[in-house]
């Protein structure tokens, strides 16, 4: 642990210095997509549900943000607030049926409830369908900040996911957190330990939703657009499998796994075109073949080793 | 001319360096030209692979013919029918990769995508697969040109035809997205306008495999012409499914946008008599055949509207780079649309102030088996349609670009 604060620390540092090495939208896309997998993380890693409709969270808050900032025209972070707002809200009426039943009943309850909100987003007249909800202005910051600069829009981007990671970094050490873990250990014995397993469980719930949101909200933000895609099952699936590759239950976990899967699917798009599906389901396979633990979960077994 | 002084040179070049900036000049001295279409899904076939092809084509012509003095580079991605990756794809190119015009673009929602995007970063897009006639009327712009055809064009060709042969009640079988929606009212407004009635519609996912429902919705309406406003596989999808379920040939099928390569995959069996409007056809005149030849050695089939018209946009974007000396986005457009297009494409084409470049359409019914003489040879060219009737007149435009005049 006593490695942690420095290990933060230039992390943090290479951060601010990235966007003047790298493409920003690209750095901005991993970001968001970095804050999707630790939210999800939250739950599969340390609450131990795996929930396989993350998507309509992230879909969600796309969607309202887009909405609030295109149509209501309400300034960027009311609008992100809003959208991670509404997906909380989601969440917490997904949560509460979900978490009746456990394992693969409890992943196929999300999985039919995503699937019902990506028909809703089909069919709602102000998603605009196949089309998605196109041209949002990205707006200013409190009237000062200009985002539509890319470079600007970087640094708000990077304070969202920031207070994001911190979030859920401060969750998992809390007592909450410790409670968390213990459900995920052992849940029959959490329950004889008196604590009220339902409640914790739809609190963690809801916590993965609101910041999945936050996440999907800061997307649209970048690329001005909120589409299906983000609502369909395969970005559920995605998150799953940049958690894993990451490190499930890790805290840098997703981060890393989200930046690999993003940048490779980025880079590849135009070289190999359609067989990068074949490449990430490649990568996958040889993950749980060959190091379960996922990326950063096997250099620290590693470390632990030596 | 007196020799320059020491004087006047420096001045010349503090002159010259200043006004570097604002000068005509291509940056990096390279004209990047990006091709984002479908590589590999329901629209490969009509544009996809055999665009870019068309695109390699025509900057290879380009550079024989010409001789330009600066380089010609084409990048292209698979969009995969997505508006979100086509519109960070474009973003990306602009940006990073210094892409200076955004060529093809089929699928609507991905040309509508795009189109903002370019008009953001204050770049070109020249759409030729997609179709609907918003790129030119509720989202138009002024970097955005639209080439080969849209859904006005097709449908007045077709609907026409089709309510002239006595098909006065209709149904439509419709691509749920902005396409589909476009091409169904622009098909039922020539339809009332002729006299005929439409008695309904269905809306199927794009894209769709199975049509079933929606077939028996259409055939259950009792329409006499059931309308498929889709396009690729989702037309021949649901044209063999219509001929399995027996629904076909009690009523008739029109489709409104067809290409020379859903026909082929058909088969003249499945397709014979049916009416279709298009821009181009490769067996039209020797010019289409040299140039549709040439394009099948390449890529092993015949060129589809979409890629010679492609072929076309690039070659015209190219001449207008050259003639302007530039890659200044509102200099080169104002040379593409004061200058008219004569190809083996378009005759005496222009471009209009909403983008649309206006060009004869060409009226098609499918040959009957016996009728067809050699590979490809699948149409008799019923009727021209003159570039002035082909497309939506600019008085009917909601175009802000016009309407604001």
């Amino acid at each position: 642990m006593k490695y942690a604060t420095p290990a933060y620390a230039v992390a943090f540092l290479l951060l601010l210095a990235a966007p003047f090495f790298v493409y920003p939208v690209l750095l901005m896309k991993v970001l968001c997509f970095a804050l999707f997998a630790c939210a999800f993380n939250l739950l599969l890693g340390y609450t131990g549900l795996l929930s396989f409709g993350h998507a309509a969270f992230f879909g969600a808050a796309a969607y309202v943000a887009g909405h609030a900032l295109k149509v209501w025209e309400l300034p960027a972070l009311a609008g992100i607030l809003l959208g991670a707002g509404a997906s909380a809200l989601l969440g917490w009426a997904f949560g509460s049926l979900a978490i009746r039943r456990q394992g693969i009943y409890f992943a196929m309850i999300t999985l039919a409830l995503a699937q019902m909100m990506y028909f809703f987003f089909l069919q709602a007249p102000f998603t605009g369908g196949e089309d998605g909800l196109q041209g949002v202005s990205r707006g200013s910051l409190f009237g000062l900040v200009d985002l539509e600069k890319d470079i600007n829009l970087y640094y708000f981007v990077l304070a969202i996911a920031v207070f994001g990671f911190w979030l859920i970094h401060r969750t998992i050490h809390s007592p909450f957190g410790q409670i968390l873990k213990a459900i995920r250990e052992n849940e029959p014995r959490a329950i004889s330990l008196g604590y009220d397993v339902a409640r914790y469980k739809l609190l963690a719930f809801v916590l993965s939703a609101g910041l999945a949101g936050l996440a999907g909200a800061t997307k649209m933000l970048v690329f001005q657009f909120a589409a299906l895609t983000d609502a369909h099952w395969h970005m559920s699936g995605e998150v799953v499998l940049m958690t894993i590759l990451g490190g499930m239950g890790t805290v840098f976990g997703p981060v890393v796994g989200s930046a690999v899967i993003v940048t490779l699917e980025t880079e590849l798009a135009d070289k190999v075109g359609s067989l990068v599906t074949v490449i990430m389901g490649a990568i996958f396979v040889i993950c749980v073949l060959l190091f379960r633990r996922g990326i950063v979960g096997e250099l620290l077994a590693l470390r632990k080793r030596t | 001319m007196k020799k320059p002084t020491l004087i006047t040179t420096a001045l010349m070049a503090a002159f010259g360096l200043a006004a570097g900036g604002a000068q005509a000049q291509i940056s990096d001295n390279v004209v990047k030209i990006g091709v984002l279409t479908d590589m590999s899904g329901a629209y490969s076939d009509l544009a996809g692979p055999g665009a870019l092809e068309a695109t390699k084509m025509a900057v290879e012509d380009f550079k024989a013919k010409e001789k330009p003095s600066f380089a010609i580079e084409i990048v292209s991605a698979d969009h995969q029918n997505k508006g979100d990756i086509a519109s960070n794809k474009a973003r990306e190119w602009f940006d990073r990769d210094k892409v200076d015009v955004v060529s093809e673009l089929v699928t609507t929602s991905t040309a509508l995508a795009v189109m903002k995007v370019a008009k953001e970063k204050n770049k070109i897009a020249l759409v030729s697969g997609a179709a609907s006639t918003r790129i030119t009327n509720e989202d138009c712009n002024d970097v955005t040109v639209h080439w080969t055809y849209d859904t006005y064009a097709v449908a007045n060709g077709t609907a026409k035809a089709v309510v002239k042969q006595g098909g006065k009640s209709w149904f439509f079988l419709t691509a749920d997205y902005a396409f589909g929606q476009s091409l169904e009212k622009d098909a039922s407004d020539v339809v009332v306008a002729n006299g005929g009635k439409v008695l309904g519609s269905v809306r199927h996912p794009f894209p769709g495999t199975d049509f079933s429902s929606y077939l028996l919705k259409a055939q259950a309406s009792g329409a006499q012409v059931i309308g498929l406003a889709n396009a690729g596989t989702d037309t021949t999808g649901s044209i063999k499914q219509a001929a399995e379920f027996g629904v076909t040939p009690k009523q008739s099928l029109a489709g409104l946008l067809m290409f020379i390569t859903d026909i082929h995959s058909l088969g003249l069996k499945a397709t014979q008599g049916m009416y279709l409007t298009e821009a181009f056809y490769w067996d039209a005149n020797d010019e289409t055949r040299a140039w549709s030849k040439r394009f099948m050695l390449r890529a092993k089939k015949m060129p589809t509207m979409v890629q010679a018209g492609q072929y076309s946009s690039v070659m015209h974007y190219l001449r207008a780079v050259k003639a302007t000396g530039t890659d200044n986005t509102q200099k080169v457009m104002a040379w593409m649309k004061t200058t008219p297009i004569n190809d083996f494409f378009a005759k005496k084409g222009t471009i209009r102030d909403d983008g649309r470049m206006v060009h004869d359409m060409y009226l098609m019914q499918v040959k009957k088996p016996d009728e067809q003489k050699y590979p490809w040879d699948y149409y008799n060219v019923r009727q021209t349609i003159p570039a002035a009737e082909a497309f939506q007149p600019l008085s009917a435009s909601k175009c802000s670009l016009v309407t604001k005049h």
